[in-house]
């Protein structure tokens, strides 16, 4: 099969929901401009033109707002952003209306809109360009988000969320863009709501999600020299949560690593740990780890980022403290997925 | 202060004269026998109240049709009722009951009839300007002669949206008409203490767009610049800006006069009273034999039926039976 990288699978699907359905649009900064969106947006310009494809004023508040009156009016926007810190100017529209309008008027009307941000990393993004959003917008009821780790998902879900009635949020990583992967031509959906198992084991589980699905099986590879048997599981959709398949696992491997791009403080990895502790403490043979970023902005040094972002060995850390009687060594695991072609600045 | 009618009484048939007081009086009796029955407790949600503002929702929504879409804010009572909006339904949304217009889920502050076009209310000041901008962008690209209308208070011009939605809206020559009923108020405050600009019809100018200043307590005057919008934005030549100046009688949220706190002068809404939007038009009609003193009784007893059954269907109907699963399968 051929294969084609996350951003080109992003862009494939793109250009199939806005050909499936006439009421689509594109919607974004700089969605037309010769870079469009990393090219995930520029062909579907190229294909279709500015009347479906469109620049939009620097006024991301109301022009969600705007979409969503699009959107009750028949049409199914995509709203895209190049970064997830954006979105976070867009608070009103998506967590006050938006998401509770399908709730507050008995479930009368929907709004379809779908709306894709990117998490950057690197190349000293800072503060303001690299925020990790999932857990903020799951906390509030009526928003679906997403997370897709691999090409072939980027695609799944995407079209998903454009045949979905609910405000979706689809949180890409900018470091996962150059990553290839088997990806059909044909249009096809992947079940949201749906957790993937991408790789069965016995001994230890980790859920993880977007990037830190690349760490997990990293290390998972390196374990399995120890003789240790891991269980990957992708979420892809961080709400509503695959609650069945973590504590399934967990109940099985007894031994629990979470791994999220967020921050440790309130979000992801949290909400899972109170689920296994809720559902399967007896179950445990080890304490729950958490993986995620130090709780703090991201500072810009390439220095000190390395001080903020969790990798590989961290997730191998982890694994070393579920099981004390096996001398895990750390050496010889690969720094961390990097795609070497990101030199720079965006 | 007197109401010009005459001025804007140019070919305005007997019908759609009888039609507009209709309406008015619908409102005034509904919202006053809504403060009738504020005392029993039972309407526990918070009401705010149309009651000396109700021209500008008739004087517009005479100009739509029913997929024309209105977007409102809290204070969204006589826009839905001119909209067409159903009656009994409203009530038992004020009472939170099964029946209301939202099942109990909304309350007034965010009241909808989506079958006659009253798209759902937003009480957070401004987030409603850029749904109908949004309605409106739907319509043209679906090539539709439709028309959105948002409807808001001066307080909203205040917020970004209401200059965001104006750029793109005039931008994309988008079919929508932004009214501002101006009543000078964001709750206890004097709004043009906190505008730098108190002429909020000619922000529009800024926009290029036309930025039109109104009686708002005229109802012809309101019907004949809303006609000429609605025709703007039909025919692909954009948005207009419509601020009509009018004033609440009573608080801000609740049925009560509230000049005691000193804020509102009691002067200055005496002389509002005086420019009551229903009685001078009442008055007018009669005096230009538009119509008779038997018609206009017998549209208030009408009218007094209508809403003592809406008011009785409100307060015999069940309060909402679902569940917790019923409340989570509601969210999406």
């Amino acid at each position: 099969m051929r294969k084609l990288t996350y951003a080109e699978a992003i862009a494939e699907a793109t250009i199939q929901a806005l050909q499936k359905n006439p009421k689509t649009y594109v919607m974004g900064l700089g969605v037309d401009d010769p870079k469009g969106i990393f090219n995930t947006t520029r062909p579907a310009f190229e294909k279709f033109g500015a009347k479906r494809v469109f620049d939009m004023p620097i006024a991301e508040n109301s022009m969600t707002g705007v979409a969503i009156g699009s959107a009750l009016a028949g049409m199914h926007p995509l709203m895209v952003h190049a970064r997830c810190d954006f979105l976070y100017v867009c608070m009103d529209q998506i967590v006050n209306q938006a998401a509770k309008w399908h709730f507050t008027y008995a479930g009368q009307t929907s709004i379809p809109l779908t709306i894709r941000a990117i998490i950057g990393r690197g190349w000293g993004q800072g503060v303001h360009h690299s925020q990790s959003s999932q857990a903020m917008f799951a906390h509030s009821p009526g928003i679906k988000v997403l997370m897709p780790a691999t090409a072939y998902d980027a695609k799944g879900l995407l079209l998903a969320a454009m045949e979905d009635q609910s405000p979706t949020l689809i949180i890409e990583h900018r470091r996962l863009f150059d990553l290839e992967d088997e990806v059909p031509k044909k249009y096809y959906t992947i079940p949201i709501g749906k957790a993937s198992i991408i790789q069965k084991g016995s001994d230890l589980t980790i859920v993880s999600d977007s990037i830190m699905t690349r760490e997990a099986l990293i290390v998972a590879s390196h374990l399995e020299k120890h003789k240790i048997s891991t269980e990957v599981i992708d979420l892809r959709t961080i709400k509503p949560l695959d609650t069945q398949t973590i504590i399934k696992s967990v109940k099985k491997t007894g031994r629990v690593i979470i791994a999220d791009t967020g921050w440790k403080s309130f979000g992801v990895t949290a909400e899972i740990a109170a689920l296994i502790a809720e559902n399967i403490p007896d179950k445990l043979k080890g304490l729950v780890q958490r993986i995620a970023t130090l709780d703090t902005p991201t500072p810009a040094s390439y220095k000190l980022e390395e001080l903020f972002y969790p990798n590989a060995i961290d997730v191998a850390l982890a694994a070393k403290k579920l099981f004390p009687n096996k001398k895990i060594n750390l050496k010889n695991i690969p720094k961390t997925v990097e795609n070497k072609n990101f030199t720079g600045p965006f | 202060m007197t109401i010009d009618f005459q001025k804007f009484d140019k070919s305005i048939t007997p019908e759609l004269h009888k039609k507009l007081l209709l309406e008015l009086l619908k409102i005034r009796m509904s919202e006053e026998a809504t403060v009738a029955h504020h005392e029993e407790q039972l309407m526990k949600c918070p009401v705010h109240y149309s009651i000396g503002q109700e021209a500008i929702a008739v004087g517009v929504n005479a100009n739509l049709n029913k997929d024309d879409w209105i977007f409102g804010t809290h204070r969204y009572h006589s826009h839905y009722l001119a909209k067409g909006g159903n009656l009994k339904k409203m009530i038992a949304e004020f009472y939170l009951k099964d029946t209301g217009c939202n099942r109990g889920l909304g309350g007034s502050q965010h009241l909808a009839d989506f079958d006659a076009g009253v798209m759902g209310g937003a009480p957070i000041v401004g987030a409603n300007i850029s749904f109908a901008a949004g309605a409106a962008l739907a319509f043209q690209m679906q090539k539709e002669k439709r028309v959105a209308v948002a409807f808001f208070g001066d307080g909203s011009t205040q917020a970004g949206s209401f200059h965001e939605t104006l750029n793109f809206a005039s931008l994309k020559k988008l079919p929508v008409v932004f009214v501002c009923e101006n009543n000078s108020y964001a709750v206890q405050t004097y709004t043009p203490s906190t505008n730098v600009n108190p002429d909020i019809y000619k922000f529009a100018k800024s926009y290029l767009m036309p930025g039109i200043l109104v009686d708002g307590n005229n109802v012809l005057e309101v019907y004949k610049q809303t006609k000429k919008a609605t025709k703007r934005a039909r025919e692909g030549q954009g948005p207009t800006l419509i601020e009509a100046r009018t004033y609440r009688w009573v608080e801000h949220c609740g049925p009560f006069d509230d000049c005691q706190f000193g804020f509102r002068p009691k002067k200055k809404l005496k002389e509002w009273q005086k420019k009551c939007p229903v009685k001078n038009y009442e008055k007018y009609l009669l005096s230009q034999k538009i119509v008779t003193k038997t018609e206009v009784q017998k549209m208030k007893q009408e009218l007094k039926k209508e809403i003592d059954e809406a008011f009785d269907f409100a307060k015999k109907s069940p309060l909402p039976n679902l569940t917790k699963k019923d409340l989570l399968n509601l969210v999406y």
